[in-house]
């Protein structure tokens, strides 16, 4: 009886996931897999081996990874600090986390924008306080920036989680029987707090992986990123086939991703909240 | 099978698009007392005043969409993924969705203004990509050029070849479109810019490339601002932008480039499955209208090809512009973009994928 209420009860999500999810994702294996002419080819998916394709799907892993480490190593004493904190105060540094995150994706990356220009409001200070000028907007540099800005809070949140988590006893057992500082975080905290840390950087990760609005905004259009090309098979070349087969792999990546994450994170512990 | 599954796509995307166009239109569903009319145009390509304008004196409904440029509105409306009726696209997309049968022959015994209204010279040029005037009414028209600001450049521009000067690195715009950051580089050779040869456009991806170093941004929209703003010394732009750029930065100057350029025209189409054709005809007209035309010009600073619309410009610099109206007569090698085909536009991609991924 019970499970049939449940089944009930997840019917709007079933029909969600249905019309939003699983079609969606069977028209990118039939476009993928198909030619213009609608008979099924794999060109799609090999066209990743030619030089542009390789070369954009490269410097993408790059820089997510790149980001994906800057946040990790941006969030981690972060979080901690947090864990220790009093809960007045952490749930007010939590708020100022999460805080950019309600304003929209678009207008933060766009004022990031205005702030690198080379007139633009940071170079405008540092000349002012007559110190160098820098220069990092259309760079890889600014689309670094602009992911680890945008991507953070992503990483921070679960490895909050996690942390919090981490029963204070455990941590007490380690100090009585002499571990140090240095100790009992390298073999109690960190290993306890993998799974947060697999769900951080997946979820920092995949974003970054596939983003083309970053790379496109703060890259000046001049650094073709895995993402771009997909975005240009659609919308300006028309080559829906081609756009479809090359999100195919990058499809793949991102299970991949998502196996590592399933493997060390068992539980789930590591989920965002 | 392919159009079964555009079918499918318009099914699933259709609706998405649709119930976000209806709530634009301010969230009423039904459309005006007289039915409504579907409009997709460039972004910022219309002072919003007509459209109310319209609205009132017709009790027609406008539901009105933006595109940015021809190569996004082109894939939308080929899978039916909205309905439009009325849309304003480019010469060569014209003459593209001409070859595709997209569009409806446009009857001008009920568009008396556009027949009176628009220079019988912009009906002659558009002969190039509708080849007997059925299909569109011109718009906008213009050239591209260089838009310099005087105050960060050493020598007056005057030619293409200054966007590859070494002096000049990090404060280069070029346009982020395929065809118009090949024409520059194809003036710059000597080619013409509807060439599908191999060989020339070989050479013309290896100029793009050379001169990728020296580009600060490729951008579209954004060239006005960045100039404006200071942020580079010379930007290739559309003549219609020029002048409200010089109207916000007076160091700014516009020139057509000795090697040639675009004469581009942007004019109003109607398409076959347009579902208020009635409608459609009526809201082009009204545009064509010499009161309304002039509206917009003054509104988009994009030079009207309509003679009853420049003769109300009060500003006499203005309606004698060199920039807005220029004497085509005294430039070489103007030339009119046209479809190139599947396989010239396949071609054209894949080059300028090569050019941005190095």
């Amino acid at each position: 009886m019970t499970s049939n209420k449940n089944n009930w009860l997840s019917a709007p999500y079933t029909l969600w996931s249905a019309v939003f999810i699983i079609i969606p994702l069977c028209m990118i294996f039939y476009y993928g897999l198909t030619d213009k002419t609608g008979a099924f080819t794999l060109e799609n998916i090999t066209a990743i081996a030619t030089a542009e394709h390789a070369k954009a799907l490269r410097l993408s892993i790059l820089l997510s990874l790149i980001s994906t480490l800057l946040c990790f190593l941006l969030a981690y004493p972060l979080a901690m600090i947090l864990t220790n904190m009093k809960i007045s105060q952490h749930s007010f540094i939590i708020l100022i986390f999460i805080l950019p995150m309600w304003m929209n994706f678009l207008l933060r990356t766009l004022a990031w924008q205005t702030l690198l220009e080379k007139s633009g409001v940071i170079n405008s200070i540092l000349t002012f306080l007559h110190l160098p000028n820098i220069n990092i907007i259309n760079t890889p540099y600014a689309i670094i920036l602009g992911m680890v800005y945008n991507f953070l809070p992503f990483m921070v949140l679960p490895l909050y989680n996690a942390l919090s988590k981490i029963d204070e006893n455990v941590i007490n057992a380690a100090r009585d029987l002499g571990a140090d500082n240095i100790h009992t975080f390298f073999r109690i905290i960190l290993p306890l707090s993998v799974p947060g840390i697999i769900s951080g950087l997946s979820m920092v990760f995949v974003p970054a992986l596939t983003t083309f609005v970053i790379s496109s905004l703060l890259g000046g259009s001049k650094i073709l990123l895995i993402g771009n090309v997909i975005d240009q098979e659609f919308t300006q070349a028309s080559n829906w086939n081609l756009g479809s087969g090359l999100s195919i792999v990058l499809m793949i990546f991102i299970i991949l991703n998502m196996i590592a994450s399933a493997v060390f994170d068992k539980d789930g512990e590591g989920s965002m909240l | 099978m392919k159009m079964i599954n555009r079918k499918i796509a318009l099914l699933l995307g259709g609706t998405m698009l649709l119930s976000a166009a209806g709530l634009t239109g301010c969230g009423s569903s039904g459309g005006g007392e007289n039915g409504q009319v579907i409009v997709y145009n460039w972004g910022e390509y219309i002072d919003p005043d007509t459209i109310d304008m319209f609205e009132e004196e017709t009790g027609i409904k406008v539901v009105y969409d933006e595109f940015e440029t021809n190569e996004v509105m082109y894939p939308k409306v080929e899978s039916g993924a909205a309905s439009y009726d009325v849309i304003c696209p480019s010469d060569y997309m014209i003459s593209k969705m001409i070859e595709k049968d997209m569009l409806a022959e446009i009857n001008f015994d009920n568009l008396p203004n556009a027949r009176d209204n628009i220079g019988a010279q912009y009906y002659e040029q558009s002969r190039g990509f509708d080849p007997e005037n059925k299909y569109s009414v011109p718009y906008c028209w213009g050239t591209v050029g260089i838009l310099y600001n005087k105050t960060m450049v050493e020598e007056p521009i005057t030619s293409w070849a200054q966007l590859w000067d070494e002096k000049y690195a990090d404060n280069i715009l070029m346009q982020d479109s395929v065809r118009d950051a090949f024409m520059v580089a194809e003036k710059l050779n000597g080619f013409s810019m509807n060439t599908t040869d191999p060989a020339e456009l070989e050479t013309v991806k290896n100029s793009l490339i050379e001169q990728k170093p020296l580009v600060q941004a490729y951008v579209i929209d954004q060239v006005r601002d960045k100039m404006i703003g200071g942020e580079a010394a010379i930007g290739v732009i559309y003549s219609g932008e020029a002048i409200y750029t010089q109207r916000e930065n007076a160091d700014l100057e516009y020139v057509i480039p000795e090697e040639g350029t675009n004469v581009w025209i942007d004019s109003w189409v109607i398409l076959k499955d347009s579902p208020n054709r009635e409608n459609a005809e009526k809201f082009i007209d009204f545009m064509c209208r010499g009161d309304i035309a002039v509206k917009n010009f003054e509104y988009i600073t994009y030079s009207t090809p309509n003679d009853a619309a420049r003769e109300l410009i009060e500003d006499e610099d203005i309606r004698n512009s060199e920039i807005a109206f220029p004497d085509l007569s005294e430039y070489n090698n103007l030339e009119t973009f046209i479809y190139l085909g599947e396989d010239g536009d396949a071609l054209y991609n894949e080059l300028w994928k090569e050019v941005k991924s190095n």
